[in-house]
């Protein structure tokens, strides 16, 4: 492929604790994301999943190997560096969504735009485009105790695609969403990928992970193998 | 269904008589294809032919004792690296063939399950392409039929995974 990938790991070690304790949660890990391209990650549980996904959005650290996003190298970018990548570039929808339980839908939504130093007024209608793109605009000012679980997770997703992010990272986005509504949240992702994004999907479902161009599969911090990349390649980004 | 490649499969650990490569068959697979003895000694027959297997020796009753050659092996181990398609009916082929690849000796099962896995989710892409493409809602339903079915063998794979795991960590202990 010809782009610039916009996400890059290359040969990323993780290891959690010292000496007899210590759990090797990725191992030489490497692959890039490029714009158009959505990237399913699968593997059960424990096989390091969030963990490379926490890595590649700049939450944690690889204890080697380097993870670049847009170029950037994220261990160079420093503390200040990360936060911004991830207030303008970086979408994160977390396993269990992490909203902020004193701030509203909208404002769940607009605080990364607002950080940025968007303004008010303006963070504020992206925030309810963004909701409306997920069916739950009519929730905008309600607080997450105030929600249903997929409810929260529509919010959660609409905080991580609001604004042009380059890079989205999901995980187990559609973890408390009936079929059909998982069904329009990977259409959503999707399309994002579509108009130039890179996604990274965490996912259990192997009926959401047939939406990816490329499925990724782990087993103890380890790829093990990969499918459909032959066609992904073949098909270029405007597939 | 193969009965060729479950034979050759079963003859792998050791020689068999016909009669017991029938039960042997039934007993692995649950039942769930009854093979009938004549079907059993044909296919013996045409392997034979093909220099699959080996007629030995008879006892006493003149039955004849089977076992694998090196290119019965190379056939077995050809079947067990490449993924069931998935056009085949009836399905029950994969069952079967998982079934016969836990009681092989020295086979790497997972891999046999990866390769599997990753034929099926790559039809499972080709749907779900499909359906992106689609407008119309009966089509876009009966493509869900196809996704939803490969989804189901792809969760069991993951299953037999999971319980291969268990019993290799049992067994270690
Ligand atoms: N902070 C931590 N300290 C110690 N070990 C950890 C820590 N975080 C993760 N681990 C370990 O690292 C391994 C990988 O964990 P990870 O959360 O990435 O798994 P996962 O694939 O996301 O699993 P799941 O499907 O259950 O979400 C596991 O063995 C886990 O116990
Ligand atoms: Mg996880």
């Amino acid at each position: 492929m010809s782009t610039n990938p916009v996400l890059q790991l290359d040969r990323v070690t993780r290891v959690h604790g010292t000496g007899e304790l210590a759990v090797h949660a990725l191992r030489e890990v490497s692959f890039e994301a490029h714009p158009g391209e959505l990237i399913a990650v699968m593997g059960p549980s424990g096989s390091g999943k969030s963990t490379l996904l926490t890595i590649a959005g700049g939450l944690d650290e690889p204890n080697a190997g380097r993870v670049l996003v847009e170029g950037a190298d994220l261990v160079a970018a420093g503390q200040s560096g990360r936060a911004k990548l991830r207030r303008t570039s970086i979408g994160y929808v977390f396993q269990d969504f992490n909203l902020i339980p004193a701030l509203t839908a909208a404002e769940n939504v607009s605080l990364p735009l607002e950080l940025d130093g968007t303004p008010a007024r303006a963070a504020r209608a992206a925030a309810v485009a963004a909701l409306e793109e997920v069916g739950v605009a009519d929730l905008a000012d309600r607080f997450p105790d105030e929600m249903s679980g997929g409810q929260q997770q529509r919010v959660a997703i609409a905080r991580a695609v609001v604004g042009e992010r380059r890079l989205i990272l999901a995980d187990e986005p559609t973890g408390a969403l009936d079929s059909v509504t998982g069904e329009e949240i990977l259409r959503l992702l999707r399309a994002r990928c579509d108009a130039g994004a890179a996604g990274v999907l965490v996912t259990h479902e192997p009926r959401h992970a047939g939406w990816a161009d490329r499925v990724v599969y782990l087993r103890d911090g380890l790829v093990v193998d990969e499918s459909g990349a032959a066609l992904a390649a073949g098909e270029g980004v405007n597939a | 269904m193969s009965v060729k490649h479950a034979l050759l499969a079963l003859l792998e650990p050791e020689p068999m008589y016909g009669y017991q490569l029938r039960s042997a068959f039934e007993e692995r697979t649950a039942e769930l294809w009854p093979l009938n003895i004549g079907q059993v000694y044909t296919t013996l027959s045409r392997l034979e032919r093909d220099g699959l297997v080996e007629g030995g020796e008879t006892n006493a009753e003149g039955q004849q004792l089977y076992r694998l050659t090196a290119a019965g092996k190379d056939e077995l181990a050809e079947w067990f690296g490449s993924a069931v398609p998935r056009t085949q009916p009836p399905r029950e082929e994969l069952a079967i063939k998982i079934a016969l690849a836990v009681g092989s000796s020295g086979l790497d099962v997972t891999a046999v399950i990866q390769k599997q896995r990753s034929a099926t989710m790559t039809a499972l892409q080709s749907y779900t392409r499909a359906k992106r493409a689609t407008t119309d809602l009966a089509h876009g339903l009966v493509l869900d039929a196809l996704v939803f079915d490969a989804e189901a063998e792809i969760r069991w794979l993951d299953h037999c995974e999971a319980r291969l795991r268990q019993a290799q960590r049992d067994g270690a202990r």
